[in-house]
């Protein structure tokens, strides 16, 4: 077993590592206010670029780091570019979006260019290693130390005397005030995105190197434990997010040491929520804060909601109810079978995210609860399927809400993150809770769906099963909305410091949506379930998340129509057009990125 | 019982700290039922922060607020709201996708009882299984607080009903301004704070608040003012405080304020004489 000392020299790495990742995500929330979604993907470019130079162009390790940072830069300034200066004066909840579908569309790209494949990334140097103590250290890891404490050494004689640097951290402080005095913004913020990402795709690099191998998945995994550094040592804070990056890097260090490899995530994420639970201004907040300024707009883009006639609604769910008497293909049900299971989702999270505000990047977890929940029961416990579908969808309620819960004190970008976590949370418990879930083995030879006895085989069936449940939740949800309740929920939304001065119990409300919203995702998992027959922990990811954010923007915020019309359109298209799969992810990215930058309301507006 | 001879609003000794900045510093303020008294002050002599920590927004540091005797120091705002305290804010902070019908209906949240049975744990749920059946009893209650909001709105005059079903956003600033009051006032207030009902609003629009608000002081509404606008704060307040860097510099009758020097200072700067009093009335 190798030593206490070894761990620990590891932990100190891989949180060096992680600082430059965090460092950057710091910087940018300095000057922003924003998350940058995207710093992962510029982690996964820097690793790519540097197999390229390394493997490819064999250039040597100075020039390989210099090739990268400076590449990587670039990729930086074309985030800045596209994703932060022309939503400057839209709604919070634009930029964030917008880094989502920046992000998305990298990591495609990378993945397209290289194939998703793992690749090996050499590192340069020889393989010497040195004892220290009962430990040792090799000359990678005094390189990582050393890049570490040289890029916080510029960093800090950057942000100390020069005068961008200045510039840099009035805006940090004040942003209206800097603007005011003559700082260019423009340029503060170029500045801090091309340094965040010439340090987080340097870090890649080194990642690459220090592994030996480099993959796709690496970006999502990277975005998250920078955001949880960062968040422990405080957001926006640059001294904060080196030392919450080592705290981080020392706690899954020992935790592996403990538990195992595959716990490693796991401890990072429970961090993460422990922080934002009991601190939710990081470690190193100065005692609290002045209460925040009132805003001036709100979280989400204004816009009257466009009225469809009941009429016509009533037609199209006439028309789509006797689709399968016509003599349709079966990859037509088959589609649609799959819009009305996303369309689910997005009504689902159409609640949370929209009436409610709360962006939910995790909610592919409340599909895996409802689907081992009522995979488990119909098996093990042999509960008919039907009974089992309703229990999926109150189980994830419940226990959805429950997890959930945490993050009902946060605000704006920090749900997304904690939502995240929390969905990263539930699918390393289903790989690692082997005694119930069965681990990464997963669940198969699920019972197909049936109702009070008659197997549901036919895809007529199955799609008209599936379009029943979707269409009664959408009118559940409509009726919601015109409650007082749905008030509720969009006063919220619209300002939670009001409405917390007119009694609405931030807790109370948010946990009602989560319920509601949770029980229809449940529902629309365990049905996924029992039409797959086999699924395991990934079978619910975070693209699905996205794909599902994707579609509610596109329908419109709250907009129950809008969330439906979404699924369809972005299931069916891709169909139509007969897009391989691979390019999907990427155009659901593009997608949104338009969306937020041209049309934020959606295809029927905000409710 | 001491408790109805206990002042609405008493505040003792109330502090908050930012940092080295002391923003409200030991303020002692006690409010009669029916009383209408002014905060005055030059921009950031600590007001709306003072607002905010009887209002539940903000936590002091030191010091206790009570209101008719009982100690509310600290409580969260949503207690406050269902305790009978509605505040307005300086900013203004509508719902800007509400229509202002539903925006003043929120202020009556407080009020659902059909809705919203107080029974404990399982309450939420039955709130939640209440709103999607929406048997008659809630339907009452829902049309019944919507009626409510049009008489309310009607205070207005033409300025609100019209737009009754217009959301907020679309609304000019003087109209947030209202629809705040009106969210307010259906809230049926026992203790109402206002910040600067009346910025950015013209004189006649000016004219029409002063004429609401000393309606609502009649109708025997205990309120805490925060106004810029002297003339009005002279003609409305039965007391006027003044703040400066965090302080209470002075306390009194509209008239006696007015010519107490250490206020003529707080709001002339200092070294300036006396006669450049005019200026500071019609500021």
């Amino acid at each position: 077993m190798a030593s206490w000392l070894d761990y620990t020299i590891n932990g100190l790495i891989v949180g060096n590592v992680y600082a430059l990742v965090a460092v950057g995500l710091a910087l940018i929330f300095g000057v922003s206010r924003l998350i940058n979604f995207a710093q992962g993907s510029i982690y996964l470019v820097g690793a790519y670029i540097g197999w390229v130079a390394v493997v490819q162009l064999h250039t040597p390790l100075p020039l390989t780091i210099v090739v990268v940072a400076v590449a990587a830069a670039l990729v930086g300034l074309i985030i800045e570019r596209l994703g932060l200066r022309p939503l400057q004066n839209s709604a919070r909840i634009a930029p964030l979006l917008a880094t989502i579908g920046i992000s998305f569309v990298l990591d495609q790209l990378v993945m397209l260019t290289f194939s998703p494949n793992p690749r090996a990334l050499p590192s340069q140097l020889p393989d010497v290693r040195f004892q220290v103590g009962n430990g040792t250290i090799g000359l990678l890891d005094l390189l990582i130390a050393g890049v570490g404490l040289t890029s916080a050494l510029l960093l800090f004689v950057f942000l100390r005397y020069s005068k961008l640097g200045w510039a840099v951290r009035a805006t940090a402080q004040d942003r209206d005030a800097a603007m005011q005095m003559g700082v260019d913004v423009n340029r503060v913020n170029q500045a801090v995105f091309g340094i965040a990402a010439a340090l987080g795709g340097v870090s890649g690099m080194l990642v690459g190197m220090y592994y030996n191998q480099i993959d796709t998945a690496m970006s999502l995994q990277a975005t998250l434990k920078g955001v949880v550094a960062e968040v422990v040592g405080g957001a926006g804070n640059v001294p904060g997010a080196v030392v919450g990056s080592l705290l981080l890097g020392l706690v899954e260090s020992y935790g592996v040491a403990v538990f195992g490899t595959s716990y490693r995530n796991l401890f990072a994420f429970l961090l993460l929520v422990l922080v934002l639970v009991l601190r939710p201004n990081g470690l190193f907040a100065s005692a609290r804060q002045a209460p925040p300024e009132p805003l001036t707009g709100t979280f989400i883009a204004p816009s009257r909601p466009l009225r469809i006639p009941r009429w016509a609604l009533a037609v199209a769910v006439g028309g789509f109810a006797i689709l399968p008497l016509f003599p349709v293909s079966f990859y037509v049900l088959q589609t649609l079978i799959n819009a009305w299971l996303l369309g689910m989702l997005a009504l689902s999270l159409t609640l949370v995210a929209g009436t409610i505000g709360q962006v939910s990047l995790g909610h592919a977890a409340l599909l895996a609860i409802g689907a081992y929940t009522s995979a488990l029961l119909s098996l093990s416990l042999s509960v008919p399927v039907g009974l089992a579908v309703i229990a999926g969808g109150l189980m994830s309620a419940a226990l959805g809400t429950t997890l959930i819960s945490p993050s009902f004190r946060l605000r704006g970008h920090y749900v997304s993150i904690a939502t995240l976590a929390i969905g990263e949370i539930v699918s390393l418990v289903i790989l690692n809770w082997e005694s119930v879930t069965r681990g990464p083995i997963g669940i198969s030879g699920i019972p197909p769906l049936s109702l009070f006895g008659y197997d549901l085989i036919s895809a007529s069936s199955v799609y008209w099963f599936s379009f029943a449940v979707m269409v009664v939740l959408a009118l559940l949800q409509g009726r919601l909305l015109t409650s007082h309740l749905g008030r509720s929920f969009r006063a919220i939304r619209d300002d939670d410091i009001a409405a917390r001065a007119y009694g609405l119990s931030l807790n109370r409300y948010k946990s009602l949506a989560f319920i509601f919203g949770g029980f229809a995702a449940g529902v629309s998992g365990a049905i996924a379930a029992h039409l797959y027959s086999y699924i395991n922990h990934e079978t619910f990811n975070t693209q699905q998340s996205i794909l599902a954010l994707t579609v509610v923007i596109l329908g419109g915020l709250g907009n129950v129509v809008g969330a439906i019309l979404g699924s369809v359109a972005l299931v069916g298209l891709p169909e139509v057009f007969r897009i391989a799969a691979e390019y999907r992810i990427l155009i659901y990215g593009i997608v949104l990125l338009l969306l937020v930058r041209f049309r934020p309301q959606g295809l029927l507006g905000t409710i | 019982m001491a408790e109805q001879n206990a002042p609405m609003l008493s505040v003792r000794g109330l502090t908050r700290r930012f940092g080295g900045l002391t923003a409200v510093d030991a303020i002692d303020l006690d409010l009669a039922r029916g009383e209408l008294v002014s905060i005055i002050g030059p921009n950031g002599a600590g007001k709306t922060t003072l607002f905010n920590l009887v209002t539940g927004h903000d936590r002091p540091d030191a010091g206790e607020v009570r209101l008719e005797g009982r100690d509310i120091t600290g409580l969260l705002p949503e207690t406050l709201a269902g305790q009978g305290i509605a505040r307005t804010f300086q900013l203004g902070r509508v719902f800007g996708n509400l229509s202002v019908m539903d925006n003043v209906l929120i202020g009556a949240h407080t009020r659902l009882r059909a809705v919203k049975p107080a029974v404990p744990v399982i309450g939420p749920l039955l709130e939640l299984g209440l709103a999607l059946l929406r048997p008659a009893s809630v339907r009452a209650e829902e049309e019944r607080l919507r009626e409510e909001v049009k008489v309310i709105l009607a205070r207005f005059g033409e300025r609100l009903l019209p737009r009754i079903d217009q959301p907020a956003y679309s609304l000019s600033y003087a109209n947030r301004r209202r629809v705040e009051i009106a969210r307010a006032l259906a809230l049926k207030p026992r203790l109402l704070l206002l910040d600067e009902p009346t910025a950015g609003m013209n004189p006649t629009e000016t004219a029409e608040m002063q004429a609401l608000v000393a309606e609502l002081k009649a109708e025997g509404l205990t309120i805490l003012l925060i106004e810029h606008k002297l003339e009005m704060v002279m003609r409305l307040s039965d007391r006027v405080m003044v703040m400066d860097e965090g302080k209470k510099i002075a306390e009194g009758l509209g008239e006696d304020v007015r010519n107490d020097p250490k206020v003529i200072e707080a709001y002339l700067g200092h070294g300036l004489s006396r006669s450049e009093d005019e200026q500071e009335t019609a500021a």
